[in-house]
């Protein structure tokens, strides 16, 4: 997948990505996603396009447990999230609607590059800058989440969990 | 092999001995939602197409972050959670029993559990010697579905805290100091294991607001060993028969030890808007902050205790002129205790507004949302940008008695003066 590069600060919370005063939507998503980081960059939500990557600093996706955050964020077309560093819960819940996470150096790459994910190799391509990015592997139970297309997708092919 | 905290829990439940950074599939004690988090798990639990609730008396709906809800829409996420209930005759604590953490903390967190929520929070059950720890929507329909999720188990810091609290000093101060010191991912993936004199002299109520806010450092879980304080609490509110003795094993092996001596910690404060961005009360930068609304309640300050401290410094005083107080007792039987003891009538006769148990103010969508430029100093949890509803507000986070003095005098206040 390829698409270009959206940069984000540290420390982007849930509350930025799906703000409080927007939990009305909860359960209307697609409504939800029109206001998706608005409170971070307002342009983001009107010209981001399908492909496109989020490329933040330390520490993204803070605070509430809310999957609604990863999940409008997917529903906005982002094709995948690199970040320095990513907050626990929301970095499993990226993986579990099948949307890759990717742990990489984001300070190489600027507003606008043109990315390429290459998840089997574990390597994020800088198109424009001509250099690669290598992030370290999932455990094998998060990439055969990640290769299902989800965690629910994953327990109707498997059944089970398998370390 | 000598264990953690984290370690002997997750072991517990894993059926073998699970070492920090192994995987392991763990049988789930008790699961719950909320009604933010709620109505996703509900739709997951049917694309999952297995059972409604893989046993009804572990599961659990909260209706607690709307509560009653003030949208529509809202509201009509409210009947698929009550229908979820009724369909899988699972437990539903309804509008005006509390935030979830603090109602299980009274009803159902025991030593020895392990527990997921969706919601952040869900680490507070730590206080209790519970594995407890907050995870997505889908993680957690799973976990309701089947009884069962994958986890890692998290590498231990040992957080060694002694000293005797100054007067006015309480754990919300101790937990921000250490969260403005190790920083808002200095525990990020790790288990926080609280020991040291100070914790062992800690009620549950003060654990329970230290646990809460493992998660603003990042971290899974925040734990405690059980002891007499676990156990009075258990019995308090009858059922002591669920205490287990639940201790790290010595010479377990931990990823780092913070030290932290509370006995010179003064009241602290954290700037918007971070959680890490904390300040000493004495600082120079608390003189002149106008507060608009003062705020008590939250999981983090929500039990009985929290508001008691506040009611030390609200009797016989006032509200400043230009400022308002907000509380939100946390769960149904804190709000009929104050209310029994006279604490309500402090809070009234100080003119504060009085909101029915549940999150309140603190997730930003109803009951005391702040208008453009206002501050408040809350004793909740969290002050990103738009928090309590406003991204064009500011929120201080601080004890409940720093709010209440703050509150008294209209700006950031150091609660030392008024005990």
């Amino acid at each position: 997948m390829s698409g270009r590069a959206w940069k984000f600060g540290d420390d982007i919370s849930t509350d930025l990505v799906a703000a409080g005063r927007y939990a009305y939507l909860r359960t209307n998503l697609p409504e939800l996603a029109k206001h998706v980081l608005e409170d971070a960059r307002d342009e983001f939500r009107a010209q981001v396009k399908p492909g496109d990557f989020i490329v933040g600093g330390g520490n993204f996706g803070l605070g509430s447990s809310r999957e609604h955050a990863p999940r409008i964020i997917k529903i906005a077309g982002v094709s995948c999230i690199a970040a320095k560093s990513f907050a626990r819960i929301f970095f499993r819940n990226c993986i579990n609607i099948g949307m890759p996470a990717v742990r990489v150096d984001t300070d190489k790459i600027d507003e606008g590059d043109e990315l390429e994910l290459d998840l089997k190799g574990g390597v994020l391509r800088d198109v424009t800058k001509g250099i690669e990015l290598s992030f370290p592997p999932y455990p094998k139970v998060m990439a055969d989440i990640l290769e299902a297309g989800g965690l629910v997708a994953y327990l109707k092919k498997n059944k089970e969990f398998a370390l | 092999m000598p264990q953690t905290l984290a370690e002997k829990l997750i072991s517990m439940h894993a059926g073998r001995e699970v070492k920090a950074g192994e995987l392991a599939v763990v049988d789930v004690d008790f699961a719950y939602v909320q009604d933010w988090t709620g109505p996703l798990t509900v739709d997951v639990i049917g694309e999952l197409g297995g059972a409604l609730a893989v046993d009804p008396a572990r599961v659990a709906v909260f209706i607690d972050h709307a509560s009653p809800s003030s949208f529509k829409e809202v509201s009509t996420g409210h009947i698929k959670l009550r229908d979820y209930a009724a369909k899988s005759g699972c437990r539903l604590f309804d509008i005006g029993e509390g935030v979830s953490h603090l109602v299980l903390g009274e009803k159902v967190t025991s030593p020895g559990m392990l527990m997921v929520g969706a919601d952040s929070h869900t680490c507070q059950g730590g206080a209790l010697g519970a594995f407890s720890t907050g995870m997505g929507s889908t993680d957690v329909a799973v976990a309701m579905s089947t009884g069962k999720i994958w986890m890692m188990c998290p590498e231990a810091v040992k957080v060694v805290v002694t000293g005797k609290l100054p007067a006015g000093v309480y754990a919300k101060d101790a937990i921000l100091h250490l969260i403005g010191s190790i920083g808002a991912d200095g525990a990020t993936y790790q288990s926080l294991e609280f020991m040291g004199d100070t914790v062992d002299g800690l009620s549950v109520t003060g654990r329970t607001t230290i646990s809460s806010m493992a998660v603003e450092a990042g971290a899974k879980c925040g734990l405690f060993a059980t002891d007499g304080y676990t156990r009075a609490w258990l019995a308090e509110h009858n059922r002591e028969s669920d205490y287990k003795e639940i201790r790290h094993d010595e010479g377990a092996s931990y990823a780092r030890v913070v030290e932290i001596d509370v006995s010179k910690l003064v009241p602290m404060v954290s700037f918007p808007h971070k959680v890490d961005n904390t300040r000493p009360i004495t600082h120079p930068d608390c003189n002149d902050v106008v507060c608009h609304q003062a705020y008590l309640g939250s999981t983090t300050n929500g039990y009985y205790e929290d508001f008691e401290a506040a009611a030390r410094i609200l009797r016989g005083r006032h509200v400043a002129k230009g400022s308002r107080l907000v509380l939100t007792p946390g769960t149904k039987d804190v709000y009929r205790k104050m209310m029994k003891t006279g604490l309500m009538d402090v809070f009234l006769d100080a003119g504060g507004v009085v909101n029915s148990p549940g999150c309140g103010a603190c997730p930003g969508s109803h009951a005391g949302i702040l208008g453009d430029g206002e501050n408040c100093i809350a004793s909740i949890n969290r002050n990103f940008k738009g928090r309590m509803g406003n991204p064009a507000s500011f929120v201080y986070l601080a004890s409940p008695a720093t709010v209440a003095a703050s509150a008294v005098e209209g700006r950031l206040a150091d609660p030392r003066r008024f005990i």
